[in-house]
């Protein structure tokens, strides 16, 4: 292999059609696009352009019609439910716009979860869900339930469960879009801190200035990609960082 | 991910709600208590049955005289005149093959007075061999001897709770008490045998035939005539043998005749499978309430499912299997109904403590493994269906599940 970067996923002439016949929507039409290890990528796009079949695609929970996705160099096509629920565990950290956090569920217990479907001991588990609520500034909160917290903390606890795998990739769909502005604020803070301590992220949004953040920006537009404007490069600092500390 | 694990989030899915999962536990609570509590009444009756026709004593066969009172002429009919069971027809069954004793007897209700007490007992006037083919021993004393009924001695020999209505704690033997104003001396108190049936079988006085018969009753029929067999193997056809020469006797025919022959094996196999088909109809009246319970896990697994389906697509999205779905699911309707077994059989078991209906029942051991083995299945069956649903959900539509 030449030095270039490891592609973390890479879409062929992805087609997606739902539905059959008269009804036929077709949500991705041929899309193309590689993603290298350390990016920071934003895909935006209007309602209905696509970018939510796109999300559901590089997150495997959904398959493309046609054409290819690996992720992380493996070929999602052949894979079984169990086989993609294992890649969604392993390589892929999801934030989504709702917070989905299990309610009942201690913010530890919250990002413990993907360490117990991996299998990992108690003991393991406890470690390294602490760690990741350290470096999301929730160790004092870590006990409380979902609905003690607000929606920026929440965000934050989810941003940890998506990261305590170590994942190929974190993947977030709309993270700001039930957050204020000054919350908004200190969660796009913490992508640029992850992803200068070399955290590959896509970031799905239909926010210019969320958009602003990411070291790529992607357009999509009736299931094409219209546009892809390269800010810095993968290996360089995130555009926005205005602190150049990384939190150990 | 560990079974341990899979239990936790299971327990946690339950606790989440805690009354509907109570209640859903209550259905199969109710369900397994009244398998259990069921099947022991059940039980029970047919154990009070057959307690009460074994101590007839296994190997007797009773000669009941019928149709009408003593010396009665009232059942005339065209054919065959009733006709008195005599101590002749009891003398003549006596050679029967394989008969060990014949004990004629005459009974009556009478007033039986000491001192001050007095009571009403069921006196029988009889032979000796009464009370080895009535299964009775003693307590105190002795049996009144053939000498003594030969020579129509005034003596009697009480039951147990006659005995203690009159004497108390003291001891009766060589005691007289009064029986319908005659003077009787009590030479024996038999050993307690229980109730039997309506009336307490140790509420009686045994004397000897022909003093009863000189005193009270007359020498008209004989009430019954109690045949002891040489073993319970051979009752069967003594039974055949006294019935026709009882006809031959008499000169009639089954259709008409004035006796009845009962041996408690007969009517033990009548009153068992009598009691059997009771018990079965009760466990299946009980199954019923258990299947009802059962398709209430199903229900409330189902809307648990549906409400919880987001969790589900959560879950799903940050690494679940279907089969980890599946398995919290199914564990979640198991820990329901297993809770509700367990709490089903505590129910039950209370529940034999006390009487019935008029039945003490008897609880059946095998039920308690059955009725948790049972409820444990019907968590599998009836939770299979909502936990397949949850692990085949689509995560991404799952997700958008508001």
């Amino acid at each position: 292999m030449t030095g270039e970067p490891h592609p973390v996923i890479r879409l062929v002439s992805v087609v997606k059609i739902y539905g059959t016949g008269e009804a036929a929507v077709q949500a991705l039409r041929g899309v193309s696009l590689d993603v290298v290890d350390r990016d920071y990528v934003a895909i935006m796009g209007a309602s209905g352009s696509g970018k939510s079949t796109m999300m559901n695609i590089i997150g495997c929970l959904d398959v493309p019609g046609e054409g290819e996705f690996l992720i992380d160099g493996i070929d999602t096509s052949s894979l079984d439910e169990q086989q993609l629920a294992m890649v969604r565990n392993r390589k892929i950290g999801f934030v989504f716009q709702a917070f989905n956090l299990i309610p009942r569920m201690t913010a530890l217990q919250n990002v413990e979860l993907p360490l117990s479907y991996a299998g990992l001991k108690s003991a393991e588990r406890r470690h390294r869900a602490e760690a990741a609520l350290r470096l999301v500034g929730l160790a004092e909160r870590m006990h409380s339930q979902p609905k003690q917290l607000s929606g920026g903390q929440q965000q934050r606890v989810a941003v940890a469960r998506a990261l305590v795998t170590a994942p190929a990739l974190i993947l977030a769909d709309e993270p700001t879009g039930n957050l204020d502005t000054k919350a908004s604020q200190d969660l796009m803070e913490v992508f640029d801190r992850l992803n200068a301590a070399g955290r590959t992220i896509v970031l799905i949004t239909h926010e210019a200035d969320v958009a602003a953040h990411a070291k790529r920006a992607i357009q999509v537009q009736d299931g094409r990609i219209v546009a892809d404007r390269r800010v810095t490069a993968p290996g360089a600092l995130p555009p926005l960082l205005t602190q150049p500390t990384v939190p150990s | 991910m560990s079974p341990a694990q899979v239990f936790r989030f299971a327990l946690a899915g339950l606790a989440a709600n805690k009354l509907r999962s109570a209640l859903t536990t209550l259905g199969i609570l109710i369900g397994v208590g009244s398998v259990i509590l069921l099947v022991a009444v059940g039980n029970g009756s047919s154990q009070s049955v057959q307690n009460a026709i074994s101590s007839l004593g296994t190997s007797s066969i009773t000669v009941l005289h019928t149709e009408g009172a003593v010396g009665s002429t009232s059942a005339t009919t065209a054919f065959a005149e009733p006709q008195n069971l005599t101590v002749q027809d009891a003398q003549a069954l006596a050679s029967v093959q394989g008969v060990a004793s014949v004990s004629p007897a005459v009974s009556a209700s009478e007033t039986l007075s000491y001192g001050a007490s007095s009571d009403s007992a069921s006196l029988t006037g009889t032979y000796p061999s009464y009370f080895p083919a009535e299964d009775d021993t003693l307590s105190a004393g002795a049996y009144f001897t053939t000498q003594e009924v030969n020579t129509a001695q005034d003596v009697v020999v009480l039951g147990s709770e006659a005995a203690s209505d009159l004497f108390g704690t003291a001891n009766p033997v060589g005691k007289s008490v009064l029986l319908a104003g005659i003077p009787f001396t009590v030479v024996g108190v038999l050993a307690e045998k229980g109730a039997s049936g309506l009336s307490s079988a140790d509420n009686t006085a045994v004397a000897p035939l022909t003093t009863v018969q000189d005193a009270l009753t007359g020498f008209g029929t004989l009430n019954d005539v109690i045949v002891l067999a040489k073993s319970a193997a051979l009752v069967d056809t003594v039974e055949g043998e006294i019935t026709s020469i009882l006809d031959l006797r008499h000169h009639e025919t089954a259709a008409d005749a004035d006796f009845e022959v009962l041996s408690a094996s007969s009517l033990l196999s009548t009153a068992s499978s009598t009691a059997h088909t009771f018990t079965v109809l009760l466990g299946a009246v009980a199954a019923i309430s258990l299947l009802v319970g059962g398709i209430g896990i199903t229900n409330i697994m189902l809307v648990t499912v549906t409400e919880r389906t987001r969790e589900i697509g959560i879950r799903k999205a940050i690494g679940a299997t279907p089969g980890v779905i599946l398995a919290q699911f199914l564990t979640e309707a198991t820990l329901l109904s297993m809770i509700g077994g367990a709490l089903g059989v505590l129910a039950g078991l209370i529940g034999t403590r006390f009487q019935i209906v008029g039945v003490k029942p008897v609880l059946v051991p095998l039920s308690i493994p059955l009725a948790l083995g049972v409820s444990v299945l019907i968590g599998l069956i009836f939770g299979g269906f909502p936990a397949n649903r949850a692990a085949g959900m689509r995560p991404a539509d799952a997700l958008r599940y508001e």
